[in-house]
């Protein structure tokens, strides 16, 4: 028993060269929004307290996938969405398509309390927004060079497939494997289970780089990419179309509950029946236990429980 | 075991004061519709094929509240949401925030067939559409003059009104508006009255033992504008996979928190439940204080459906002969 918290700042084709700039500011940041996540823990804050703390600190780093930082779209805008349930209540709430809400895992959740509603989606949710008085600024400021640069390549990628035949089909693929590499980096997500065994989930993202204007992904889709209740708080990420097919969060849950599986062996059937290089996810259960798993290349992630074990990484533990 | 099963519904919650014209009219639309999808599947139409054109059907008819005769907006427009699944490979496509495109539900096979994605909303779907080509309308052609009459209601008595498809008369009188001021019910802890959206849905199990499920809606009446719902949720309001097709109508809150569709499958799959153990299972303990139903079809060519509400608009047919369109328990 006892407290446990793990968080992800994405799973996707992170490529093993990634070279110490691009690697070291994440591990920092994973480090840093872990210490928040169990300091909070520590002073007894609720778990549904704890996972949106944590997921505002993650928004607010531009290097990860969510709030500043977020992908962009076809368009070069941000839309960004976000979920957070409470595991004992199962209330939740989830917002799509925000361009200047500074944190949109704070509206997720007045969404939930505020409303009697649990989704709101764009134009809609702006103006809740509104009403409710959050943060909001001009929509530039989510946008980092970062992320023009990888907008820039993937529609280089994309226009290099349709025009090239099939012999230099190679030749495209290691040029889109370049473009894509750093580029499929999505979501943010934090789960923990409290003291008095409280669990939560919040996850918040940019989507899919160079995604469709109004192209709705896994993270707020209940069940897909988040899912909390008496057994397990989960928050998924990688492709979003795979995730929500598979239903990944909530068949972690149904897993445990229907076929009594533990809470890893749960997020490993579910991981692995999944196709390859599209999931990654990580739980808790109610006694404190944590799973983080993925079967992408790698995912940034970080876990820490009560009995005094924590851990950062990015690729497999015998590849950190 | 085997053959083809079809389901269609038009929503879970029935105002136990309906006209009996009202209940007529709504029992020759669902057996029109039935007739229609049992004519495809007979014409060795896929599911998926089937699912789509019952929907269609459901959705150009102005009866139940999806399409034309959606419900409206607290602004008195009409903003639509659908989503279809394949069961084989589990496809999906979902749109949400739909104002002029005629039929939603086939804006969402696009989806699933036609971009790199599953769900679309708002001016991004509406973008979408105007690429592929499909049939757009004014916003003002789904809205009818009883669902205009409906939202005035709603608001006076400022809760969220599930529609009845009740004449319009005065607050007082009107058992919706009755039943709002004597006993509100609670919705996400919220005292708002509850009745049932009319959400119409198909499921279909094919001759190959394919399945399919397609759900379209126009949300609650009187909903927030940007508030998506149940119905376009893959595993809240529709799912599909190789076991079942299931299609869920009622307290979208609730079917959301309960994950509803998948959690038929989910139990056939992992309890090696059958379809109607599944249903009765997941209507009874999943539902908690949520009102919803929802239809169901198994690949062994069963056809089953489940709520906990007062009645469902609903259609069911197999290739036995069974046939049945009822309201009531």
């Amino acid at each position: 028993m006892g407290w446990a918290i793990a968080i992800h700042g994405g799973a996707g084709d992170i490529p093993l060269s990634l070279p110490p700039d691009r690697r070291l500011p994440r591990e920092d940041a994973l480090r840093h929004c872990l210490n928040i996540g169990v300091n909070a823990l520590k002073s007894q804050q609720h778990a549904l307290d704890v996972v949106e703390l944590v997921v505002r600190e993650l928004e607010n780093h531009p290097n990860f996938n969510a709030g500043r930082g977020s992908v962009l779209t076809n368009s070069g805008t941000v839309e960004m969405e976000a979920c957070i349930m409470d595991g004992n209540t199962k209330r939740c709430g989830a917002v799509s398509g925000l361009t200047t809400v500074v944190n949109p895992i704070s509206l997720a959740r007045l969404v939930m309390e505020k409303t009697p509603h649990i989704y709101l989606a764009f134009d809609g949710a702006e103006a809740f927004a509104r009403e409710q008085g959050v943060d909001t600024v001009d929509s530039s400021h989510f946008i980092t060079p970062e992320n023009t640069e990888r907008l820039k390549q993937a529609k280089e990628a994309n226009r290099v497939q349709i025009d090239y035949t099939q012999p230099i089909q190679k030749e495209v693929k290691i040029e889109t494997h370049a473009a894509d590499c750093d580029s499929q980096i999505g979501t943010v997500g934090c789960v923990a289970v409290d003291n008095h065994g409280n669990l939560a989930t919040a996850t918040s993202t940019g989507g899919l780089v160079n995604k469709m204007v109004g192209r709705i992904g896994d993270t707020p889709v209940i069940g897909a990419g988040t899912y909390a209740n008496h057994l397990c708080a989960v928050s998924a990420t990688g492709k979003g179309e795979a995730i929500i097919r598979c239903t990944v969060a909530r068949d972690v849950a149904a897993l445990m509950e229907f076929k009594g599986l533990s809470l890893e062996e749960a997020a490993a059937s579910v991981v692995e029946s999944a196709l390859i290089g599209t999931v990654g996810l990580v739980a808790v259960s109610p006694s404190g236990e944590v799973t983080m798993l993925f079967n992408t290349t790698g995912m940034f992630r970080a876990c820490a429980t009560e009995d005094g074990y924590s851990e950062i990484g990015i690729w497999s533990s015998r590849q950190n | 075991m085997g053959g083809w099963a079809i389901a269609v519904h038009g929503g879970a919650g029935v105002d136990p004061n309906l006209p009996t014209e009202r209940q007529e009219e709504a029992k020759r639309l669902l057996t029109h519709c039935l007739n229609l999808g049992i004519s495809a599947v007979r014409s060795n139409l896929s599911a998926i094929d089937v699912v789509e054109l019952v929907v269609r059907e459901l959705e150009t008819d102005p009866l139940f509240n999806s399409g034309r005769g959606s419900a409206l907006t607290e602004k008195g427009t009409v903003e639509m949401e659908a989503s279809i699944m394949d069961g084989p490979k589990r496809r999906c496509g979902a749109v949400s925030g739909i104002t002029t495109v005629k039929n939603p539900i086939s804006l969402a096979r696009l989806v699933m067939e036609k971009s790199p994605h599953s769900y679309l909303a708002f001016a991004g779907a509406e973008e979408f559409a105007r690429n592929q080509g499909v049939e757009l309308v004014d916003n003002d052609y789904f809205i009818t003059e009883d669902n205009v009459g409906m939202l005035k209601l709603a608001k006076e008595a400022n809760s969220i009104l599930f529609d009845y498809r009740i004449p319009i008369v005065g607050l007082e009188t009107c058992s919706a508006g009755a039943a709002a001021t004597e006993s509100p019910l609670q919705m996400n802890g919220l005292p708002i009255s509850v009745y049932t959206p009319e959400t119409v849905g198909c499921v279909v199990v094919d001759k190959e033992g394919r399945c399919a499920a397609a759900t379209s809606t126009g949300g609650l009446m009187n909903k927030m504008t940007g508030r998506i719902g149940d119905s376009p949720l893959i595993g809240a309001g529709t799912y599909a996979c190789d076991l079942c097709g299931v299609s869920c109508t009622g307290e979208g809150e609730a079917i959301i928190r309960g994950t509803l569709a998948r959690e038929v499958g989910a139990v056939m799959e992992y309890k090696g439940l059958g379809l109607q153990e599944a249903v009765d299972y997941v209507v009874k303990v999943r539902l908690d204080e949520g009102k919803a139903g929802l239809i169901a079809v198994s690949n062994n060519g069963e056809v089953a459906c489940g709520f906990n509400t007062n009645g469902m608009f609903r259609g069911i047919a197999s290739e036995n002969g069974f046939m049945e369109v009822a309201i009531w328990e």
